[in-house]
């Protein structure tokens, strides 16, 4: 079948292709450039060329039945109580989208006895409320959200669906996507909207290494799972929203899961909410040392962090994770002691406000988004620090 | 019980590094591994055969050098592989995939029985989205669990299953009947290593190549064709540079300035 198309008239043998493919596929041949079968047509290499002389073979299909689709969706997570906050980040992002495109911003709120929230959503800027409540939707479970949610796309047609990229998150887009046989991106950092009308869904890929934008230019609903922490809450307003009340016949399908029990973690301060959090990594040498990150971070009520690197040698639990792979973390600030900030760390906590770094190498990448640090031992300064905000809460 | 283990073999990420001078990905040096969350998925389907009997199947899909995360697999105790593999199913994104793995396993069970359990890590390092077990699940028409950090009991009579599911702020605990699609968690197992021995003996064991004709799938639902997204456009994530306020040379003169800026950012804050 098919690998990147190479117009050899135009290649003029740069070699700039092969440095950036990921999958070592393209190599040069009598000064132009030769693809191999390892090519998996990521297309890293399409805006690597200066000449515009690699391409993929792509069809757009007709687009008049597109037109159909209007509003842009945010699902919402909640605890049962109110939602969490990527639902309200959403809400915001989402509304810059639905001015673009000249449409409304929808909720789908499932649950039992969620309607408390409706004025709550409202006001952080959904212009409607797609509600469904029953005793079936009182737990998440997959399939019962997820056909509830099918069912309303059907219905109401909407452009673009967000969801956050949170366990709940991901696993329900993907559940819905798939019956949809629409596009989904997962996890998306940047979103905006092209002249077509195409959302341009930005994510980290290669585990943080690259960044790739990804369209979906053939299918409606347009599906983002988004990270939370990304987008800043917005301000809330008295709006009150249109409410649609969603009627679904439980009766049709089979749930084959049942939540037993819920178990909360016993988190001192949880990571996802706190303002301040320290962050250790391999810098602290050994596991022991993680108590001084602790001491510090209790001096001033911050949350502890760590870089993947701290957690991979078993010296704090996964938990604890800031990063790529972790969690993605946005405090007002952010301490990182003894992170050098590899991408994958940066891409969980660039958003801090602000950054403070202590590392013993002046060459680190994590001094380059700090707004304050220290060249020097992490074992040396953070006792010291300590011991100078104590004598000052004191005085 | 037969339990199906959906494996991917991915570059090992945390090796690749950037060279800060073309802003390009330098990938000399970085070897195929299998995705790491895999390996608990391969880990926890040997235990879950070890317990109740029957032989664990691993299954990828990529191109013919798959094969090599596939002889891990079959090292670590699976005994039979299936690689899907065909020019056909490049540029599959994650609704393609997961038709196509969903269709081959179809297709096995149609020689080996129906499946009981499918298996796969969480996500994978390189693409991260996660997305391909539950799409599986779909199309299989058996229910998604993910994130799973725990199988606390399986029922072989009454086919049901009880799991923990790992989420941000605490554990769920959930029963599904079986068959059920498993995505896991590194909280879940260890995953063994194998010996000199196994390695010898993985040689021998079934590895079955399954094409696009062999899955008997149409064209345009895979590959290029089947798949919704496109990537547009790849690129260097840009580090803005702050030009913060860095403090060198006497540790307590430096602790001290640095403690200073602090309370002063912390007014706002509840320090």
């Amino acid at each position: 079948m098919s690998y990147v198309t190479i117009n050899k008239e135009a290649c003029i043998g740069c070699g700039a292709c092969v440095d950036v493919c990921p999958q070592s596929a393209l190599y040069m041949k009598d000064d132009k450039v030769e693809v191999n079968e390892k090519c998996n047509l990521c297309g890293a290499c399409i805006d690597a060329c200066p000449v515009n002389a690699l391409s993929i073979p792509r069809e757009i299909k007709d687009s008049a039945c597109l037109a159909d689709y209007r509003g842009v969706w945010v699902l919402v997570e909640h605890d049962g109580k109110k939602p969490v906050n990527v639902t309200y980040e959403l809400i915001g992002e989402g509304r810059k989208l639905a001015e673009k495109r000249n449409t409304y911003v929808g909720v789908v709120l499932l649950g039992n006895n969620v309607s408390h929230m409706i004025d709550d959503l409202g006001s952080y800027g959904a212009d409607k409320v797609f509600l469904c409540q029953s005793p079936v939707l009182e737990h998440y479970r997959t399939e019962a959200y997820g056909d509830v949610i099918v069912d309303m796309v059907k219905a109401y047609k909407p452009e673009i669906v967000l969801s956050g990229a949170t366990t709940q998150g991901r696993d329900l887009a993907g559940f819905v996507a798939t019956i949809l046989e629409t596009g989904l991106t997962a996890d998306c950092t940047g979103l905006d909207i092209d002249e077509n009308g195409n959302l341009l869904q930005t994510r980290p890929a290669f585990g943080g290494n690259i960044m790739a934008t990804i369209l979906c230019p053939n299918t409606r609903p347009q599906m983002s799972t988004v990270r939370p922490k990304v987008f800043p809450v917005p301000e809330k307003t008295d709006k009150k929203p249109e409410v649609i009340n969603f009627d679904f016949d439980f009766s049709k399908i089979t749930i084959r899961t049942e939540v037993l029990e819920y178990l909360p973690f016993e988190e001192k301060i949880s990571l996802a909410d706190a303002e301040i959090i320290v962050s250790g990594g391999r810098g602290l040498g050994k596991p022991e040392n993680f108590e001084i990150i602790k001491e510090f971070a209790d001096t001033i009520g911050a949350a502890v962090g760590a870089s993947r690197a701290a957690v991979d040698a078993g010296w704090i639990s996964y938990e604890h994770q800031v990063g790529q792979t972790g969690k993605t973390v946005r405090p007002k600030i952010y301490i990182a002691c003894g992170i050098s900030g590899s991408v994958q760390h940066l891409a969980g906590m660039k958003h801090s406000d602000i950054i403070i770094a202590i590392n013993k190498d002046p060459e680190a990448p994590i001094f380059k988004v700090a707004s304050f640090g220290i060249v020097g031992d992490v074992m040396t300064i953070i006792p010291l620090m300590t011991k100078e905000l104590k004598k000052r809460m004191n005085a | 019980m037969r339990v199906v283990v959906c494996i991917k073999q991915v570059p090992d990420t945390t090796e690749v590094k950037i060279n800060p001078e073309t802003n390009t990905l330098m990938r000399e040096g970085v070897q195929s591994i299998v995705n790491p969350f895999d390996e608990f998925a391969i880990e926890e389907g040997i235990r879950i055969q070890e317990k109740f009997g029957g032989e664990p199947i691993v299954i990828t899909m990529g191109p013919p050098q798959a094969e090599e995360a596939l002889k891990t697999a079959l090292a670590m105790g699976c005994d039979k592989a299936y690689l899907v593999s065909d020019r056909a199913f490049a540029g599959s994104d994650t609704l393609a995939t997961a038709y196509t793995l969903a269709s081959a396993i179809k297709k096995i069970e149609q020689t080996d029985g129906p499946v009981d359990v499918v298996l796969c890590g969480k996500q994978a390092i390189d693409g991260d989205t996660g997305q391909v077990g539950p799409g599986i699940a779909v199309r299989m028409n058996i229910p998604p669990l993910t994130y799973v950090s725990k199988i606390r009991e399986i029922d072989p009579e009454k086919k049901t299953i009880i799991v923990e599911r790992l989420m941000e702020r605490g554990k769920e605990v959930v029963k599904c009947s079986l068959p059920v699609l498993i995505t896991v968690v590194k909280d879940i197992n260890s995953p063994r290593y194998p010996s000199l021995f196994e390695i010898k003996k993985a040689a021998k064991k079934p590895m079955i190549k399954l094409g696009l004709a062999d899955i008997g799938i149409p064209e345009n639902r895979t590959g290029l064709k089947g798949s919704p997204t496109w990537v547009n456009k790849v690129f260097s994530p840009e580090l803005k540079s702050v030009n913060g306020e860095i403090f060198q040379g006497d540790p307590e003169e430096c602790a001290v300035k640095l403690v200073d800026r602090l309370i002063n950012l912390g007014k706002g804050v509840s320090l």
